[in-house]
């Protein structure tokens, strides 16, 4: 029977998602599979879970009396460290993306300079910058130049990637007209991109600021510097007190990042 | 845009008055002098030895890794779909909770504006720490493992998801909703058929997207215990095998631009 | 059955939107209100089914109070009345159906709508309103692939399923083009009809208003101006309402340099208007 005939019979039932029903029916079954299979590969030791449950209600307790005073030194030293790595990192990390993200951009690179620079993004897209933390310690010593750089690097990825995007599809119109003036490549850049494209570079240069800072709390915990270090030795002598702290300290500063990065914007535009 | 006019009376044109030009170089020179200071400052924490050696060291550590060690690739599968298993079932846990917390947290949606503030601040919690950091304090208290992992991925995806689902639906079109009301639906009634059909695509790539991410991140949770090849990679750093560890990269490289064509080709099968 | 004394509603900003209105709506009675935009017609409309919360003055169906309900009551009070919107409002990413069936809502449980479990009646009679609006073939289709009139059909048969006895019509025709508005019009005046159903229509349309209305209210700065038949309606109460306009168009067709020199108001000869002069 047609659905318009069960309809006016008073049977009707939603149109299914996937129309045809052995796909359906074949996607729910490789799902359930798939969530059998994996919920099996969790094992959980549950004395283990019992004992540490109180660690965890510590932990929240931790929260309401959190301890700023008996690590002060480190907390400040940290945040610190924290904070210079974050600014230098993105002010060095945005001016690198910028020739990066032109090269990467279809409508305006050669070939040759478009694929490197689409290299660049991949390799520095593709790794936590934890990894990437662990290879710079390895070369630079332990100390926040390597975070600097870590973040740095991840800086140019994120930002060239977007900033490529961004030029893609820009106004070919108005690219076209100032070109039309006979302008140099140079002044069409001035002249016909960077209007186009800076509002939303600044936006997306707070943005990674901000997410910087969030990165630079834990690539210390592979020695590159900042809060990282303090808060991983504070977690393993279970000093939850301290971690609280530093949580809540970070948090705070993230708040702050976002407030003002969003006034910022408004300002700009 | 001023135009004044000199002395001699020809008419000139700046971009800018003269003050808000030196009130331009002034924030110039501000932030120069700011950047400059944390440069002095990281510099002094530096051994500016070991960095002279960093190109040394570099070649060396390449040539170390090369060429990777491809025998110990086999034992790497069963971690890897650990890997997997963390970022997926992390995702699911991590969108079924945010889910709610979105709703209680848009404008337009919630109960009330108490309720929204403590929602927010759920959000605001979760995105400010890093899924490593996550990872650490649940290692400690659930033991390391899968487990711990799959939590970590959780609690962080709260708050990336929640955030922009929160703000689809402050986007949505008003009078659906209110057509929903007038028709004496209940409040859930309303958020099924007013709302929820204007933000499931905007739920559903955000959820892929940030499996995507997941996926990214929970490469690295085993350096703390939490399970996957993280932990494998962990322990072929502190035996210096290098030559393992440019297997797993290999690995983590392959899997991570996977995840990201998929996400990317679900993405745009959505919108 | 519908009476609303000495209804008031300020905005929060303060604005006045309306200032003691008095109406009495009878059973089966199609009224339009008419007036300039920001009169506080739609803000009236809203008032009766609660979308906006009046400040003071009392409203009752019948014998319900309105003014006063809550929840459930509420809820119950919403099915009586049901609501035609100017953007046709239905939730796009659902299919016509389930556009017409969310009409039931009122009436089934949260769970059974969520599952789309409709009792048998409610689906046999969202078929038949469908046949009855001439869309009975788009059952399936998803509503953002209609054209305005057929959504505007969709929204008349949403509402309809409410077994409403008062329609609220917000400027169903405002989105629409002139021969399709005329139909929308006509549906809505046959069903008000066939249903015994009263309903209030905003419309800015005043031709329309004239042809397919019982009665005619004039509403400016949210208070009523005028309140009769349409046959009543002339140039001077027109500038009561509207302010002052060359409102007839044969004089503007025939003498138009001077109609458009003077500012003066038409002379109040009986009025036909746009459409009554064209037949």
């Amino acid at each position: 029977m047609s659905r318009q005939a069960l309809a006016q019979a008073g049977r009707w039932r939603r149109l299914p998602l996937i129309e045809t029903p052995r796909l359906r029916w074949g996607l729910a079954a490789g799902l359930a599979v798939y969530l059998v299979l994996a919920l099996s590969t969790i094992d959980v030791n549950w004395a283990r879970v019992a004992e540490g449950a109180s660690r965890g209600l510590n932990f929240l307790a931790a929260f309401t009396q959190p301890d700023f005073v008996s690590r002060r030194g480190d907390i400040l030293d940290g945040i610190l460290e924290s904070l210079t790595m974050t600014l230098t990192s993105t002010v060095i990390g945005v001016a690198l993306a910028v020739p990066v993200g032109l090269g990467a951009a279809r409508n305006i690179a050669p070939w040759p300079i478009y694929y490197l620079c689409r290299g660049i993004i991949t390799v520095s897209r593709t790794f936590q910058e934890i990894i990437i933390a662990i290879l710079f310690v390895v070369m630079f010593g332990f100390g926040p130049l390597a975070g600097m750089i870590t973040l740095a690097f991840a800086t140019i990825g994120f930002m060239a990637k977007l900033l490529a995007e961004d030029i893609e599809d820009l106004d070919w119109r108005q690219v076209e007209a100032v070109r039309a003036t006979g302008a140099s490549w140079w002044q069409t850049m001035n002249h016909a991109v960077q209007p186009q494209v800076m509002p939303r570079l600044i936006g997306l240069s707070m943005y990674r600021l901000d997410i910087n800072f969030r990165e630079s709390a834990v690539i210390g915990i592979v020695g590159a510097g900042g809060i990282g270090a303090t808060l991983n030795t504070s977690i393993s002598r279970y000093e939850y007190d301290t971690a609280a702290a530093i949580l809540l300290i970070i948090i705070a500063i993230v708040l702050l990042c976002e407030y003002s990065s969003s006034h910022i914007r408004r300002w700009t535009q | 845009m001023p135009v004044s006019t000199t002395p001699q009376g020809t008419p000139t044109w700046r971009l800018r008055t003269t003050r808000a030009q030196w009130l331009g170089y002034l924030a110039w020179l501000a932030g120069a002098c700011l950047f400059l200071l944390c440069w002095k400052l990281i510099s002094d924490n530096t051994m500016w030895v070991f960095v002279e050696d960093a190109g040394r060291q570099g070649s060396d550590l390449i040539s170390r890794m090369l060429p990777p060690r491809w025998e110990i690739a086999h034992r790497l599968w069963q971690p890897m779909w650990d890997t997997l298993n963390i970022a997926t079932l992390g995702t699911l846990l991590g969108i079924a909770m945010a889910f709610p917390v979105a709703f209680l947290a848009a404008r337009n949606t919630t109960p009330h504006p108490l309720v929204r503030s403590a929602a927010l601040v759920v959000i605001v919690s979760s995105r400010s720490i890093n899924s490593l950091i996550w990872a650490m304090l649940l290692v400690t208290i659930l033991g390391p493992g899968v487990l711990a992992g799959i939590i970590a991925i959780a609690l962080r995806s709260i708050g990336f998801v929640g955030k922009l689902l929160y703000e689809a639906i402050e986007e949505i079109h008003p009078t659906p909703v209110e057509a929903i009301s007038a028709t004496g639906a209940g409040r859930l009634q309303v958020m099924s058929y007013g709302v929820l059909p204007q933000v499931m695509p905007a739920f559903a790539g955000i959820s892929v997207y940030r499996w995507d991410i997941n996926i990214r991140e929970s490469t690295v949770l085993g350096l703390v215990g939490a399970g996957g090849i993280g932990l494998q990679l962990n322990a072929a750093i502190n035996s210096l095998a290098w030559n393992q560890v440019s297997v797993i990269f290999v690995m983590i490289f392959a899997t991570v631009l996977a995840s990201e064509w998929i996400s990317a080709r679900v993405r745009h099968a959505i919108i | 059955m519908l009476t609303l004394s000495q209804v008031t509603k300020r905005y929060p900003t303060g604005d006045r939107a309306l200032t003691d209105i008095d109406l009495t709506l009878p059973r089966g009675q199609v009224m339009a209100l008419i007036g300039p935009s920001g009169a506080g017609k739609s803000t009236l409309i809203r008032c009766v089914n609660r979308l906006v919360e009046p400040t003071s003055g009392s409203i009752r169906l019948e014998e319900t109070e309105l003014t006063r309900l809550s929840g459930n009551a509420l809820r119950r009070a919403r099915r009586a009345m049901a609501m035609i919107f100017q953007e046709y409002a239905l939730v796009d990413r659902l299919t016509v159906m389930e556009n017409v069936l969310s009409g039931r809502l009122g009436y089934v449980g949260f769970w059974r709508s969520f599952l789309r479990r409709y009792p048998a009646d409610d689906i046999a009679e969202a078929f038949r309103l469908l046949e009855r609006v001439g869309l009975p073939h788009a059952m399936d289709k998803r509503a953002d692939a209609l054209s305005g009139g057929q959504r505007q059909r969709v929204g008349i048969a949403r509402a309809l399923i409410q077994r409403p006895r008062l329609l609220l019509v917000d400027e169903p025709t405002a989105s629409l083009d002139p021969k399709t508005s005329r139909q929308i019009m006509r549906l809505i005046r046959e069903l008000c009809a066939e249903r015994e159903l009263a309903a209030i229509i905003n419309i800015h349309d005043v031709a329309l208003a004239q042809q397919f209305a019982d009665r005619i209210v004039g509403l400016r700065a949210g208070e009523i101006v005028f309140d009769g038949k349409p046959g009543e309606l002339d140039a001077e109460t027109l500038t009561t309402i509207y302010g002052e306009e060359e409102w007839d168009t044969r004089v503007q067709e025939e003498e138009a340099p001077s109609a458009a020199a003077s500012a003066a108001p038409a002379p109040a000869t009986p009025l036909t208007l746009a459409t009554g002069g064209a037949r």
